[in-house]
């Protein structure tokens, strides 16, 4: 799947800043997967939310950020992986999707964030098919961290299955 | 003056800047040949303020150049002259130099007056290019500053000739001759031979003109201020008189005006009246005229600035209130300093007890200052009964207007910018909706229209809504201008709400009959653009002889409401205290069940449905299951009512309305959430969502639901 991805960790090849796109990787059920940095407004410790009535189970509710509603999903519930007790190193990553007027907020709880990851572009390979069983619209590509593999995931996608009932509302 | 001036200037420049820009943009949008009166009106307006500010203030250069420019515009209003691409440019120049002049004025430095000469002359060549031009004559040019500058009159001579219309608008040459006395001695002669014979004599009009004779070395500054008002209805000169009887008349005005001086009295011409002895007034008693002439620049600079958004009217008692939250905090604040200076863990009570208080202060001193920009609508309703008046006096209609909701608060932007499109609004209904009173009774109505202007909370947004009994829209009117403009095809299967939808088309007027009051089709696409900019939505609803309802809803971004707090389980949620009517504990007895489901209870004459909470928001904890454990909060909502079964009541608090929908979604039975004190998140119901939803779920029989 990566035929020669270069990945490297930020700070041992500066020279790389300028080509390639930084990610925010984290940890989530034992896979690593990353959002572009620049998505990515503030990490939080885990904080209970306000459960919003009838929404869906992955929306785990809304909380205060700083004057502002923002919904909180677990990515977990999300992708259907099995559910964990939320620990202390369980962290909120609050990412900024859309843009102008259509820009909003919104927290993805992670079992844990791992690194900050320069990805050259043009080495982020294609998801490969693995057919219906495996949700694979919300990654945009896949990269190689090491030994490991990171799957990037595709924001815009992911809020847009998320948005609650605003299409169908009246 | 005692009042330093100084001190409005930066408003004036603010002021002139915005006009400015008004000129330049009507100029740029002026198509030459074919140019729209209210857009030469719009330029002209703007003109006019920067020249009567100017003079107000002092810029004498500034005003006497933008005077030149009125002349041309006043010419090209009244179509005495044609709009050239030439004029129009010239015009745009001058507005550049204007620019330059004010700029130079606000930063104390002169300016270039080679180039203002230029222009002046540009712009004089271009009034004197054309021949169907009648002289233009006001002659308020004021003389080069060489007076002022160089040698202290000791008094000056003024020629005051009103023009036959000046008592028509209002204006009293007594009053003018009395205030220019009040500067000093004053010396007056009248001059009536322009009297005609008494059988030729129109009692409206004014024929009499003066020469004065001030012996005072006042500012003349303070003479044009007098005539300000006037200037456009009279020709006045003012001459000074230097002192050792050096009397060097200096023509005034500079580009022909029909005023020469008169170096003499012709006194076979005149009949002089006593000269007119008035002692100094030492307290100038201001004139209330004057005063009100005043306050309407007063408003009309209000009006101007709201654009500007630059500043906010403010209920003196929510500043109090601030001011004394700043104070309980300093307090708090030195107390808590006080205890940092030597603490010990004994007094971590009294820190403890310092927080809370300071989070306290904190708290609502944040509240107090969103409540500035509160304002309640009726900031912007108060206008509408006089509106109404006049218009229904003027179509000769019977018509009431009914307000609701006056106290609903909106952020102030909302107040500022809704103003014009609920003007438009309310008169399309005055004029075009509310027949008159012949028709009216003909159609079975009551004489009297009604137009019902209303604003509520609801449903996370601001609803304001004018309903009139009026005709309603013409339905198949509206659909065959349609077709004829080519917006629709006739084969096209269109709702009502979609030909309704035709009227926000630019252009679009089916008024039978242009009338200065509306139908020109200027106005429902500008209405709608105006609120698409406050980021609300404009609905029309009508039926043909019923009347018309217009429903504007706007998105609340920073509303306040006062609310009920409620616990469900272990989560709080916020009921509009509007929507409560009361709450009580039910017993099991007064329960009844219809078609073996719905729970309805009796209250007094009514049977209210009962809509379990926890249930319908699927809370999983709910410590009420029983009815006789929990609350029945009774709430109304679109004239309908029920009960809201709940664990308990907490608290009475005031909430500002935090969006959902920004970030996340419309949730069908809530209109937004709220930050509590301890920085928490609690939902806010939708009482109408809340009824929908339970009707959904439970399928509650809609016979009950609707309850008499």
């Amino acid at each position: 799947m990566s035929d020669e991805v270069h990945l490297s960790l930020l700070g041992q090849d500066h020279e790389d800043d300028a080509q390639g796109s930084q990610y925010l990787s984290f940890m989530l059920a034992g896979e690593q997967y990353a959002v572009s940095i620049l998505r990515v407004q503030e990490i939080r410790g885990w904080e209970p939310a306000t459960r919003v009535p009838n929404t869906p189970a992955y929306l785990k509710g809304v909380i205060n950020l700083r004057g502002n509603i923002v919904p909180v999903y677990d990515l977990r519930l999300r992708f259907g992986m099995p559910v964990r007790e939320y620990t202390k190193e369980t962290v909120v990553i609050v990412v900024r999707v859309g843009e102008g007027e259509e820009q909003r907020s919104m927290g993805l709880v992670v079992d844990a964030v791992s690194d900050v990851l320069v990805v050259q572009d043009e080495q982020i390979s294609q998801t490969p098919e693995f057919g219906a069983a495996v949700p694979t619209e919300h990654i945009c590509g896949l990269a190689s961290a090491g030994d490991d593999m990171v799957m990037l995931l595709d924001l815009e996608s992911l809020a847009g299955g998320t948005a609650g009932g605003e299409e169908n509302a009246a | 003056m005692s009042i330093d001036m100084a001190q409005f200037h930066q408003v004036f420049f603010e002021e002139s800047f915005e006009g400015l820009d008004v000129m330049e943009n009507g100029l740029l949008n002026m198509d030459p040949g074919e140019a729209d009166p209210e857009e030469i009106n719009s330029i002209f307006r703007a003109a006019h303020s920067i020249k009567g500010g100017s003079g107000t203030f002092g810029f004498h250069n500034i005003s006497e150049f933008t005077h030149v420019m009125e002349t041309l515009l006043d010419e090209m209003r009244d179509g005495r002259r044609p709009v050239t691409a030439d004029a129009v440019n010239v015009l745009l120049a001058s507005v550049d130099v204007l620019r330059e002049m004010l700029t130079a004025a606000q930063e104390g430095v002169d300016p270039d007056e080679a180039r203002i000469a230029e222009q002046r002359a540009e712009l004089e060549r271009v009034l004197s290019g054309s021949d169907e031009v009648e002289p233009t004559t006001p002659a308020t040019e004021k003389a080069p500053e060489v007076p002022a500058a160089e040698v202290q009159p000791v008094g000056w001579r003024i020629v005051f000739r009103p023009h036959q219309h000046l008592l028509r608008t209002g204006n009293d040459p007594l009053r003018i001759i009395r205030e220019i006395a009040d500067l000093g001695e004053l010396e007056v002669v009248c001059d009536i031979s322009d009297l005609p014979p008494m059988s030729e004599f129109e009692p409206e009009d004014s024929y009499l003109s003066w020469e004065l004779r001030l012996d005072a070395p006042v500012d003349k500054a303070q003479i044009d201020e007098i005539f300000e008002w006037v200037e456009d209805d009279c020709d006045f000169a003012v001459v000074p008189i230097l002192p050792e009887g050096a009397e060097t008349v200096q023509a005034a005005p500079a580009e022909g005006a029909s005023t020469p001086v008169p170096e003499q009295k012709k006194p076979e011409l005149k009949v002089a009246a006593p000269p007119v002895e008035r002692r100094q007034n030492p307290d100038r008693r201001q004139n209330p005229d004057r005063r009100q002439g005043g306050d309407r620049r007063a408003t009309g600079a209000a009006k101007k600035g709201a654009g500007g958004s630059s500043s906010i009217r403010v209920d003196t008692g929510k500043i109090d209130s601030l001011i004394n939250m700043v104070g309980e905090l300093v307090i708090t604040q030195s107390m808590l300093g006080m205890l940092g200076e030597d603490f010990s863990m004994d007094k971590l009570g009294r820190l403890r007890e310092g927080l809370a208080q300071l989070e306290r202060h904190t708290r609502e001193l944040q509240e107090s200052v969103m409540q500035i920009r509160m304002l309640p609508i009726s900031f912007t309703f108060s206008r509408f009964p006089r509106l109404v008046h006049d218009l229904s006096q003027k179509l000769g209609k019977k018509i009431e207007l009914r307000m609701s909701g006056e106290s609903t608060e909106v952020d102030k932007t909302v107040i500022e910018k809704i103003g014009d499109p609920l003007v438009h609004l309310v008169r399309n209904s005055v004029d075009h909706g509310i027949e008159p009173p012949e028709e009216r009774v003909a159609a079975g109505k009551p004489e009297t229209g009604v137009v019902h202007l209303s604003a509520e909370h609801r449903g996370g947004n601001i609803v304001i809504e004018i309903r009139d009994d009026g005709r309603g829209l013409a339905r198949d009117k509206i659909l065959q201008k349609g077709i004829e403009r080519g917006l629709v095809r006739p084969e096209d299967n269109l709702s009502d709400k979609q030909i309704f939808e035709l009227i926000f088309q630019p252009g679009f007027s089916t008024a039978e009959q242009v009338s200065d009051v509306s139908g020109r089709g200027v106005g429902m696409d500008v209405v709608r653009r105006n609120i698409n900019e406050l980021g609300g939505a404009i609905e029309i609803d009508s039926e043909q002889g019923k009347g018309s309802t217009i429903t504007i809803r706007l998105p609340l971004t920073l509303a306040i409401l006062d609310g009920q707090s409620i616990c469900i389980g272990n989560e709080t949620y916020i009921v509009p205290l509007v929507s409560i009517i009361e709450s009580i504990q039910v017993r099991p007895h007064m329960v009844r069940h219809v078609a073996g489901k719905g729970e309805t209870f009796r209250l007094r004459d009514e049977y209210l449905p009962i809509v379990r909470m926890h249930e319908i928001f699927g809370i999983p904890d709910a410590r009420a299951t029983r009815i006789e454990d929990g609350i029945v909060v009774v709430v109304e909502a679109g004239g309908r009512k029920c009960g809201l079964f709940v664990d308990d009541l907490l608290g009475q608090q005031q909430v500002v309305i935090k969006s959902l929908e920004a970030n996340y979604g419309r949730v069908e039975g809530l209109s937004g959430a709220t930050i509590l004190g301890d920085g928490s998140v609690a939902l806010i119901l939708d009482i109408p969502g809340v009824m929908r939803l339970a009707n959904e779920l439970s399928g509650m029989p809609e016979t009950v639901a609707m309850t008499a």
